[in-house]
């Protein structure tokens, strides 16, 4: 992580899910089922616990006894300053810069609980390579995401399809809770994760933003 | 052993808490009197804490006991310290409060086995997890809005060291509404007891040092009444780790009124 990062992104890691249309769609019949009983009103969130945090070029711990893992490009944003009760029209006022965050889950079967023990392993989400300042991204609601898989393009996606604009989910967040400075907001994983294993060299890219490369080492080489 | 976090004169101290009065000691020798201090969350870790995690309250909320740990997790911002205020959101009618025993780890726990749980735990405080169940959708239920809304969280006063008590799984737990008794459980009834709770947790993550367990709430006898949400009183409930028989922790409730 460069030391620019490092100084800036030292709060809370907090996860947007399903904020993106197409996974949005892919589940929306079953949004109206139970448990759910109506698609989500408000964002969907989740924290990511201070062990999870990981850098660029480390390794992530493939868990021993686990099916399989997945990698969850996403956009970072880093709060700037304390923000509450925001307007969207300020909201990007707050916000830092840009990064990519890396956000490794075990497959969700359903969200109706807290995916705790999907979302919160050691290491699970790596951020980096880099603090890109707010004025140098133009427009962040289009930036293409890519994963690499050992040099293989696996998952592509862009940030015009978010369900809700950083806007809109500053305000939304900041309505109920400050985000504070240091904070990151993971703006969501777009349909279409894919699982790797141990061994695997995951990359992900973000138009502007550079590459955030993963290692996944089985947990008992690591441990040795 | 007590230990509090403390502002004082705008600094920040840890103290040790003395006597019936609770006088705090500084790390400079200084004694200053409870009165004087604003007293903040004990620790400032993750929370974890536990759903439906006494048989009765499941009850009450008709779910079936759960056959694993229902865990989620609260941010720092959503704690706040003994004797603060916490303020109810406008338009709400079931804010509820509920009273829960705190285990504070004390050092990195990762696969830990319940036998040597208690070796890994800096002590025990209390909480105060408001949900505010107006805000219940069903996406990583109970979502954040529900309870990790700002200082709805009240932690503390301080941290009981593990060595003064005795039998965690036999306390007792009890809220006031202004002076009322509102709600009296037994962490005997805890569904996941706190040694069980860390292997679980230690069994897929680490556990940091000033992390938290809150390991659920009992029935509360009045929600019905209070959930009604009519009263314009401000309340106040407070907890006592009996076994301690000092650990006293009052919270003051507001509505909301301007936080913007």
């Amino acid at each position: 992580m460069s030391r620019a990062l490092h100084d800036a992104a030292t709060g809370t890691l907090f996860g947007v899910a399903l904020n993106y249309q197409g996974l949005v769609d892919l589940h929306l019949a079953q949004f109206h089922e139970a448990p759910y009983k109506q698609p989500p009103v408000k964002p969907v969130l989740f924290i990511k616990t201070p062990n999870t945090r990981n850098g660029h070029d480390q390794a992530v711990i493939y868990p021993a006894g686990i099916q399989h893992l997945q990698p969850g490009p996403a956009l970072g944003v880093v709060i700037g300053k304390d923000a509450s009760r925001v307007s969207e029209a300020q909201a990007l006022d707050y916000v830092a810069g840009y990064t990519i965050v890396n956000e490794f889950s075990l497959p969700e079967d359903s969200y109706y609980r807290p995916a705790v023990k999907a979302k919160c392993r050691d290491g699970f989400c790596a951020i980096g390579p880099e603090l890109i300042p707010r004025d140098q991204v133009k427009n962040p609601h289009d930036l293409s995401l890519k994963l690499w898989v050992n040099g293989e393009l696996r998952q592509e996606n862009s940030t015009e399809n978010f369900v809700r604009s950083l806007p809109q989910l500053i305000a939304e967040i900041t309505e109920f809770m400050t985000l504070h400075a240091g904070d990151v907001l993971i703006t969501g994983t777009p349909e279409g994760r894919v699982d790797v294993l141990p061994g695997d060299r995951v990359e992900v890219q973000i138009s502007g933003l550079g590459s955030l490369v993963n290692h996944i080492v089985a947990e008992q080489e690591a441990t040795v | 052993m007590r230990h509090a976090r403390i502002r004082f004169e705008g600094a920040i101290h840890a103290a040790t808490v003395e006597g019936d009065d609770n006088t705090l000691l500084l790390a400079d020798g200084r004694r200053v009197a409870a009165s004087a201090v604003e007293w903040l969350p004990p620790a400032t870790g993750s929370m974890f804490a536990l759903g439906l995690n006494y048989a009765d309250h499941a009850a009450e909320l008709a779910f079936a006991p759960p056959t694993e740990p229902l865990a989620f997790v609260k941010s720092v911002g959503t704690y706040t310290g003994h004797e603060q205020i916490t303020w109810r959101p406008d338009n709400v009618a079931y804010m509820h409060y509920e009273c829960e025993l705190v285990a504070v780890i004390g050092k990195p726990a990762r696969n830990v086995k319940r036998e040597n749980a208690l070796d890994y735990l800096a002590g025990y405080t209390v909480c105060n997890d408001y949900a505010i169940r107006d805000y219940l959708e069903n996406y990583y239920r109970p979502n954040l809005r529900v309870k990790n809304r700002d200082a709805t969280t009240p932690v503390g006063p301080w941290i009981v060291d593990v060595a003064d008590v005795p039998d965690a799984s036999n306390l007792k737990l009890r809220t006031w509404i202004n002076g009322e008794l509102r709600q009296e459980g037994s962490t005997k009834d805890m569904i996941f007891d706190i040694p069980y709770l860390i292997e679980y947790l230690s069994s897929f993550m680490t556990l940091q040092p000033g992390d938290m367990i809150a390991t659920g709430t009992p029935e509360s006898r009045a929600s019905a009444a209070w959930s009604t949400g009519s009263s314009a009183k401000p309340n106040s409930s407070s907890s006592k780790l009996s076994r301690t028989k000092s650990s006293l922790s009052k919270r003051r409730e507001q509505h909301d009124q301007a936080l913007d």
